[in-house]
């Protein structure tokens, strides 16, 4: 038991490996939110004025909200004043506009392991690298064109394709869906746009990679993917953040609109910092991210590894409007220290013959907070909606909570859904078996956590596969005391 | 709305209060600041989501603060003799107690009786207990306390096992719209044991609404079956919550049936304050028309070494509505708890709507919990089976619907209860309860 401590003791130390700042010059704009703000963020991104009335509508609708208090979470509250809401680590020629990349920025995706440069991206993952507010280069951008694939900045696309961004922006999270959407629509600065056209499979997996680096700065990134009919994306998210006394805020959007036949993957691996061993600092997590599954037969499938972040509020949900539609929840959420996570997803089944598969599974360590929360609502027209959901939670330490809050809401009487979730810790007897076979307990504990979210491991793309495994191992080796 | 009731209680203080003991009246006071504080719960309060309790007080009911004595027809009213069981009855008209002839005499030191005028006469048996548990409940535990003038009280001191089922009947008789706040008041003393049977009746076309508090408490060693059934009319609302208490390695076990309905709303608090008690709490739920069922539960584990079993069973038609919020909620150092949750319901039109919210809260690591929750249909191929050997499809359906909520009836620990039950049940199946007018269920 002695030695397990130790181990114990050992992990809890262990320094956030993402948690260096750069050095790199950094245009932040005053901190504080008003409409001014806003203009001038709009201003920066030279947008059009139909873009700059969507946020002005959105702030002002903020404005009117509350913060919602119906999370199983301890917020302290959140000066939104106190906050930079623009920070853009490009430099500026003499002009003032073309941007170049600091060196010192390219040095930084290099140490978090993104190859920005071409001739090192054998992993031939084609990236968006997004610094603070900024998307600082989006990487085979040209041969993705060729197939008539968009992948580029938000920023961009509303500058080169304002058609499209236009009649999908807001249409899956409304600015009036919750607190963080509107502050989100009001203040949005980059993120990714994907267009796939029809018939097209994307020959390589897309990625964007966050990072904050900024001190006092919020990261407000919006992502908008749009697959066509019969096409296919594979899309990844990344994202870490400097070790700060200060909680940082990330508040995103996600909007997914899926047509007919297509299927959209959606891979993240979230890995914000998530505050010291006292809870101090760390970056709170408030992201809205919805898919439409609009055509017939389409498929969404959200997959999520979530070890970062101080607070998380995240319910990535597919709404299965088409029939025959599918959406698929995959989730592994781990906390450790102070943490707190609220997540799980919501499945909208509208379509006739909609199917949901919701596999969740959290790992609760040291004093942390660990919720699942899921809505299956089968609305009245939705016959033959099929639904499954399991969520396990595994609890190391009897200092930490696991809560289960499933919603079940169901109007149609065709409709099969399924819940259970079972609660465990790791047993002494586990344990001895893999000593017993000379397997050391950090060791032991590593395999059983790794075999218990293997479910949900299996689906992350291959690279993401091996990093969630390691950050699995990393964070919870030896937590059992 | 809740205005309407604060003015009504400020304006009538002085009549609600003069009948009543001083142990009542002084948990009122608190109520009523309480309830002017919170007024009715909303539909954005997450308790009361999917059920407008508001909308319940909206019509213009009576409430019979004076204590105008109503004269009852106890047996025109009272279907629920139970064939093969002698029970000792004991009656609730409106809040109002009164004895029931059947039955033994009760053994000595056993009190059933009337809670107010025991509060009156031996204030010092009831003080620890009236309104210990539900001054925390909910805005309508408070409505209930403020107006609260009578009801029952039972109890049962140390090592006395009461052998004879004690049967309580609740009756709704005016012939206006009619409000009415009881009470029940249940002492279990060290290694006790007692069955209840509770017995919710209104069988009035016109509109009723009663609000129900149950306070139970249940001593080191104590055994009490409780089963709880609702026979009420649609124009009813039926608005109950039960608070156990219980200590070291007592036993409770609880099932609570709806056989029919208007709008009910049950909230169940289960608090296992010691070591080693178990609870096991069960319920059965068959809606149609325009019935409303919201069963919301909450096992309270306190202390390790305690078991906790749940299941909850749903058969919605028509335009029926269902709604299951069953918490487990497991404290730090309330280490080795065993908790089950089952969650099961059946829709049989697209009109009827289920809500089910089965949730775990878990702070302790040692600890076995689970849930598990489905909605659905009758399995297509044990119809088919049964077609194939000749059982007509409508009554394969009754045999499957019965055996699904049989379950429930299962756990019944009295055999003629037990089989009463199993008939009344197949009565409701074939719609002959209430004469239903071709249901599915009926069909």
């Amino acid at each position: 038991m002695k030695s397990k401590n130790n181990i114990l003791k050992k992990l809890a130390n262990k320094a956030y490996e993402f948690g260096f700042v750069s050095k790199i010059k950094t245009e932040v704009i005053e901190r504080g939110l008003n409409e001014d703000v806003i203009r001038l963020i709009s201003g920066k991104k030279n947008e059009p004025e139909w873009m700059l009335e969507f946020r002005l509508q959105a702030y002002r609708y903020w404005l009117t909200l509350e913060m919602p208090s119906w999370a199983h979470l301890s917020i302290p509250p959140i000066d939104y004043q106190a906050i930079s809401y623009y920070a853009d680590p490009l430099k500026k020629n003499n002009e003032g506009k073309s941007k170049e990349i600091d060196p010192e920025l390219m040095k930084t995706f290099e140490k978090l392991g993104i190859p920005l440069e071409e001739r090192l991206a054998l992993s031939g993952t084609a990236v968006d690298a997004v610094m603070d507010s900024v998307s600082v280069k989006t990487t085979f951008k040209e041969e993705l064109k060729e197939k008539g694939i968009i992948f580029c900045s938000m920023g961009e696309a509303v500058q080169e394709h304002p058609d499209l961004v236009r009649k999908y922006l807001g249409t899956v999270v409304n600015y009036r869906d919750n607190f963080f959407a509107a502050l989100n629509s009001a203040v949005f600065s980059d993120g990714s746009f994907v267009y796939i056209p029809k018939g097209v499979r994307c020959p390589r997996e897309l990625s964007t990679y966050f990072r904050i680096n900024a001190a006092n700065t919020g990261q407000f990134e919006r992502t908008l993917i749009i697959a066509d009919d019969d096409s296919y994306v594979s899309y990844l998210e990344g994202c870490t953040a400097p070790m700060r006394d200060e909680n940082q805020l990330h508040a995103a959007i996600v909007e997914i609109v899926v047509n007919n036949n297509a299927e959209v993957k959606y891979s993240t691996v979230q890995n914000w910092y998530p505050g010291d061993a006292e809870g101090k600092g760390g970056v709170y997590n408030f992201v809205t991210k919805r898919g439409d599954c609009r055509g017939t037969g389409s498929k969404l499938s959200w997959t999520q590894v979530e070890t970062g972040s101080a607070i998380t509020w995240k319910y990535p949900s597919c709404i299965l409007r088409g029939d025959n539609s599918q959406g698929e929840f995959y989730s592994v959420a781990l906390t450790n220290n102070f943490q707190q996570a609220d997540t799980g997803t919501k499945m909208i089944h509208l379509g006739k013959n909609t199917k949901s598969t919701i596999i969740s599974k959290g790992i609760s360590a040291g004093q942390s907070q660990n919720s699942y929360r899921g809505l299956v609502r089968v609305s009245k027209n939705a016959d033959g909606a099929r639904n499954y959901s399991q969520c396990d939670s595994l609890l190391l330490g009897d200092k930490c909570g696991a809560h289960t809050f499933p919603y079940m809401d169901i109007h149609n009487k065709s409709a099969v859904i399924e819940h259970e979730a079972t609660t465990s810790k790791i047993s002494e007897d586990q344990l001895f078996y893999c000593n017993q076979r000379g397997i050391g307990t950090e060791e032991a504990i590593g395999l059983i956590v790794n075999g218990y979210a293997k479910e949900v491991i299996n689906k992350l793309p291959m690279e993401f596969a091996i990093e969630a495994q390691k950050l699995l191992s990393v964070s919870l080796e030896g937590a059992v005391g | 709305m809740s205005q309407e009731y604060i003015d009504i209680f400020e304006q009538n203080r002085e009549l609600v209060e003069k009948p009543c003991a001083a142990l009542l009246n002084d948990a009122r006071s608190k109520a009523y600041a309480r309830f002017k504080a919170a007024g009715f719960p909303g539909i954005k309060e997450e308790d009361w989501l999917h059920s407008n309790v508001s909308k319940q007080f909206a019509a213009n009911y009576g409430m019979n603060l004076g204590r105008v004595n109503v004269k009852a027809d106890r047996q025109s009213i009272f279907t629920c003799d139970v064939p093969d069981l002698k029970t000792r009855q004991a009656f609730i008209i409106n809040d109002t107690f009164s004895n029931g002839s059947n039955g033994k005499e009760l053994p000595s030191g056993v009190v059933l009786a009337s809670l107010n005028e025991t509060a009156s006469k031996n204030p010092a048996l009831l003080a620890s207990y009236y309104n210990a548990l539900a001054a925390n409940g909910d805005s309508i535990a408070q409505f209930n306390t403020m107006f609260a003038q009578d009801g029952l009280l039972l109890y049962i001191p140390k090592n006395t096992a009461v052998e004879e089922t004690i049967q309580i009947i609740t009756l709704l008789q005016a012939n206006v719209e009619m409000l009415s706040n009881r009470r029940l008041l249940i002492i279990l003393e060290e290694n006790s044991s007692a069955s209840l049977l509770v017995c919710d009746h209104s069988s009035m076309a016109k509109q009723t609404l009663s609000t129900q508090v149950t306070e139970i408490f249940i001593g080191r060693g104590a055994n009490l079956h409780l089963y709880e059934l609702e026979e009420t009319s649609h124009s009813n609302t039926r608005l109950s919550h039960l608070f156990v208490r219980q200590q070291a390695d007592s036993n409770f076990i609880h099932s609570n049936i709806t056989l029919t309905g208007g709008f009910t709303r049950n909230r169940i608090e289960v608090t296992l304050e010691e070591g080693g008690a178990a609870a096991d709490i069960s319920g059965l739920v068959i809606g149609d028309k325009n019935q409303h069922t919201d069963n919301r539960t909450l096992v309270d584990h306190k202390s390790g070494n305690c078991t906790s079993n749940e299941l909850y069973k749903y058969i919605l038609d028509e335009q029926s509505t269902g709604v299951f919020a069953g918490k487990m909620l497991i404290r730090p150092d309330a280490q080795h708890t065993l908790s089950q949750q089952t969650n099961r319901n059946l829709c049989l039109t697209s009109d009827a709507h289920m809500y089910a919210q089965p949730q775990l809260e878990i702070y302790a690591d040692d600890v076995k919990c689970s849930h598990g929750s489905t909605v659905g249909q009758l399995d297509e191929n044990a119809l088919f089976y049964m077609q194939q050997r000749g059982i007509p499809a409508a009554e394969a359906r009754h045999l499957l619907m019965h055996a699904f909520a049989g379950e429930v009836i299962e756990n019944i620990k009295i055999d003629a209860l037990r089989d009463r039950l199993h008939m009344l049940v197949e009565k409701r199946l074939r719609g002959e309860l209430n004469h239903c007018k071709g249901c599915a269920l009926c069909k």
